[in-house]
């Protein structure tokens, strides 16, 4: 799996993303500057977290006119995978290859801990290895990651199985204490209709290892591998 | 011609403003108890050179759509008024 780690000025996730895929998957990867324009060689595109171009505006709304962003849409229209954590997520939302938008968090206070995921889709390509329900541990470190879209859409999205992860109690309860930041529906990641492009606010790449206090992180990971396996057998 | 733009971000009026109710609390807090309702939002000022007021309009108005503003949660209004140029500011003195 070549995975391509897109930075941005600002971007403060992509050695950890780079760890994650590299030495603890022992996959190849290579940065992707902010102007390239070419993903050819690429197979799992990430957009880490950050605060790309110091989230002046709004958090995503300059890097989305990044050159790269071109590049990114593109190889998100053939298929490719394209995973943005936190403020990737926020980015692919301003691109509109996700809809709705993360607002300040409702208790306005920056949310730096851990917290647990339900999976309500077991088979995107970024979860086929997770059980659904299966409840996972990844942290959050965000300020803005509210997550609000306008009750059509958020109908379509659930309607349409594209909420992939959801905050939830360690026993996989959905409730308002388990909501870190008051995100609708306590929504915590989506897909698009294809399901090739997911956006999540907790970062899946700082949970790769006992040593950091967990491994769940991985099974995105792992599943991406697998999916592009398939594919290329 | 030069131009000023005053461009006003709000969210819509049905997207939850956490910073807006945080400054409600914080002005009720302090005595201002008349205070019922608070909405943040942005003001951005744009110093523009265009033809005419007509054509920099249209342009404030595409930028305001492409960026300033997320339509998604964002409404967006502006003012524009010519700006009188150094150039004309010298003649009328003269």
């Amino acid at each position: 799996m070549r995975t391509g780690i897109v930075v941005f000025p600002g971007t403060w996730s992509d050695r950890d993303c780079a760890h994650a895929v590299g030495d603890v998957l022992e996959q190849p990867y290579r940065f992707v500057d902010h102007r390239e324009r070419r993903l050819e060689d690429i197979d799992l595109v990430v957009l880490p977290g950050g605060f790309s171009y110091g989230d002046y505006l709004r958090c995503g709304a300059i890097a989305r006119f990044a050159p790269v962003m071109e590049a990114v849409a593109a190889f998100a229209d053939r298929g490719g995978l394209v995973l943005g954590i936190c403020n990737g997520f926020q980015v692919l939302q301003e691109a509109r290859l996700l809809p709705g938008a993360l607002l300040r968090n409702a208790s306005c206070e920056f949310r730096c801990e851990w917290v647990n995921l339900r999976v309500e889709q077991g088979d995107t390509p970024f979860t086929r290895d997770c059980r659904p329900g299966q409840v996972l541990r990844i942290p959050i470190s965000h300020g803005e990651g509210n997550f609000y879209a306008d009750p059509p859409t958020l109908e379509a999205l659930e309607a349409g199985g594209q909420v992939v992860f959801r905050y939830c109690t360690a026993e996989g309860r959905i409730s308002e204490v388990a909501n870190p930041n008051g995100s609708l529906a306590n929504i915590a990641g989506i897909v698009n209709k294809r399901g090739n492009v997911l956006g999540m606010m907790p970062h899946p790449e700082r949970a790769c290892e006992e040593m950091l206090g967990g491994r769940d992180g991985l099974f995105l990971f792992r599943s991406a591998m697998r999916a592009l396996q398939v594919v290329a057998a | 011609m030069i131009f000023r733009a005053e461009v006003f971000v709000t969210l819509k009026p049905v997207v939850n403003d956490p910073q807006g109710s945080t400054i409600r609390s914080g002005l009720r807090s302090i005595g201002f108890d008349t205070v019922r309702d608070v909405r943040c939002g942005k003001y951005l000022v744009l110093t523009i050179e265009d033809a005419d007021e007509g054509a920099a309009r249209a342009r404030v108005d595409e930028m305001a759509r492409e960026i300033l503003a997320n339509p998604v949660i964002e409404d967006y209004r502006f003012e524009l008024e010519p700006v009188a140029s150094p150039a004309s500011a010298g003649e009328r003195r003269a």
